[in-house]
């Protein structure tokens, strides 16, 4: 199943602003319709390496990249890379809910309204998709004009998922997408996730190991910047290669 | 006397002081309101709405070009400041957000705020009025706009900070260039805030009086051309009162009246509007 690359991280360096080398020489292929987990203590920097996917980082001035991230054979840090056009092809969905503040409709139409996508019909249908494809069309179909506050928030994670979903990007990054969500919540979007594998790559970076050995086909576990180990999630979980990463799943720090 | 026994007196005193502290305040807040409102409704009639002042001295007339001028000023003053207050708000909150210049104009917007406001209109004489060699309209409206800039500016950015990081984020993660990030999504989520400050910022500026003195003058006819002056409500009170005519006192009271009702009513809408948005949350 670990045919195709998706993203190929070629000795990838990131330093926040003043010079704060955050991920050191990080090198993985990140393979299609997988679902990818970062696994690691707080401030390992799986969050910020997730953010170099999408460029995350451009939005505050002084953070700096290395190395290269390799998108469909480009490097996604190269002058000629569109950041608008990245950022429509890699969704992301992150810790808490951040549903728009507009009504359920305009939240999923946002991203397709932003491609140029005005005709009411073509709007609907797509709309209509993505919800499915979120598992909450049923839940709101009959609030659509309702604003999207009112949603619980696993709702409202589920709807900001559909709201990625929409412009139909090949890769969907998730930070800690459950970790402020109930448990029933949780399972929801975890069975989503394994679900959307069929039409999207999948990078999630998680705290809850549990979580990243339901879900997850490949995991990489990270410290301090560095990644150490990088395996199909069954081996990580059972037969770590490395004392560290074993350390850390059964629970000896972290 | 046992400690506690002393802690409770204390603490008797203290209570004491505060409430008839608080009481002076609300006496003479009452006592000014109602002054008003009872001279104010005395004098009030259609007339006053309807007809331009009568010659001096001579009983009747209204106040017609008052309400026009300061009508006028007030929507100027707003034309002008209202933009120029959000976007410099919006710049400081967003586009310079976190750099030095951005801490400096809020510090100096803070500081404007608490300017006399006869300075700005003083300010306006010397670079409008004496270059041009009258009073009018515009220059009112200019030094109106003055005060209510970093009034909306301030008000504006503080709402601006108050939408999390992570919604600007999730719209540029959706490829949103940042100009649409801040119109449809940012200013959105702002918007009641944003209005709130416009509102008391003109209700800030309505009963302001020393800026137009300087500036926009007065005019005892009716009158709708900003290049010549014109006159208000403020200038006009302030007229009325000093003068020696019991039927001009008479229509300042109104005057007085009816600005207040309207600072008032401004007031309350905006915070209304705050409640509102707290209550949401």
């Amino acid at each position: 199943m670990n045919a195709v690359t998706e993203f190929n991280v070629k000795d990838l360096n990131f330093y926040y602003a003043g010079n704060v080398h955050a991920i050191k020489n990080v090198t993985l292929p990140v393979y299609k319709n997988n679902v990818t987990a970062l696994i690691g203590p707080s401030g390992c920097g799986k969050t910020t390496l997730l953010r170099c996917f999408n460029r995350m980082h451009d939005l505050y001035p002084g953070n700096k990249y290395e190395g290269e991230i390799l998108f469909k054979g480009k490097n996604i840090f190269s002058e000629e890379i569109d950041l608008i056009d990245l950022r429509s092809r890699i969704g992301m969905v992150f810790q808490k809910p951040t549903p728009f503040p507009m009504n359920i409709f305009d939240n999923i139409a946002y991203g397709l309204r932003l491609k140029g996508i005005k005709k009411i019909s073509d709007l609907s249908e797509r709309v209509e998709r993505a919800l499915n494809h979120a598992a909450l069309w049923d839940e709101v179909k009959d609030k659509l004009h309702a604003s999207a506050y009112e949603l619980s928030g696993g709702q409202q994670q589920r709807l900001v998922i559909a709201r990625a979903l929409a412009v139909e990007p090949e890769v969907l990054l998730f930070d800690e997408p459950t970790s402020a969500l109930d448990p029933i919540s949780t399972s929801k979007i975890e069975d989503l996730i394994v679900n959307l594998k069929k039409y999207v790559t999948i990078i999630i970076v998680t705290h809850n190991m549990q979580q990243a050995a339901r879900i997850s086909d490949m995991t990489g576990f990270m410290m301090l910047g560095d990644l150490i180990e990088y395996d199909n999630t069954d081996r990580i979980f059972t037969n770590p290669a490395e004392k560290l990463t074993g350390d850390y799943i059964t629970g000896r720090f972290g | 006397m046992t400690r506690a026994r002393k802690r409770k007196i204390e603490g008797v005193i203290a209570m004491a002081l505060c409430t008839i502290a608080a009481l002076m305040g609300l006496f003479w807040l009452v006592f000014i309101l109602g002054d008003v409102l009872v001279h104010g409704i005395k004098a009030l009639n259609m007339d006053l709405f309807i007809n331009d002042p009568a010659p001096a001295g001579v009983e009747g007339g209204g106040l017609r070009n008052a309400f026009v001028g300061q009508l006028m000023i007030t929507l100027c003053a707003t034309l002008i400041g209202v933009p120029i207050g959000v976007l410099g708000g919006t710049f400081l909150a967003e586009y310079a957000r976190g750099r030095k210049i951005a801490r400096l104009i809020s510090v100096l917007s803070d500081i404007m705020v608490s300017v006399p406001s006869i300075v700005i209109g003083t300010f306006i004489y010397a670079v409008l009025v004496k270059p041009l060699g009258h009073f009018s309209g515009w220059a009112g409206a200019i030094a109106l706009s003055i005060i209510m800039i970093p009034v909306v500016l301030r008000t504006t950015e503080d709402m601006l900070r108050l939408v999390p990081w992570t919604l600007r984020e999730a719209a540029f993660a959706l490829g949103a260039p940042y100009y649409k990030v801040i119109i449809q999504i940012v200013y959105r989520g702002a918007s009641t805030g944003i209005l709130t400050g416009i509102l008391l910022s003109i209700a800030r500026v309505s009963g302001e009086t020393a800026p137009l003195l300087f500036t926009s003058f007065n005019n005892s006819f009716f009158a709708t051309d900003m290049n010549k002056p014109i006159a208000s409500l403020t200038v006009t009170i302030f007229q009325y009162a000093m003068g020696p005519y019991e039927s001009w006192h008479t229509q300042a009271w109104a005057a007085s009246l009816v600005i207040t009702l309207s600072i008032l009513m401004l007031t309350v809408i905006g915070r209304l509007l705050i409640k509102g948005r707290l209550g949401r949350r």
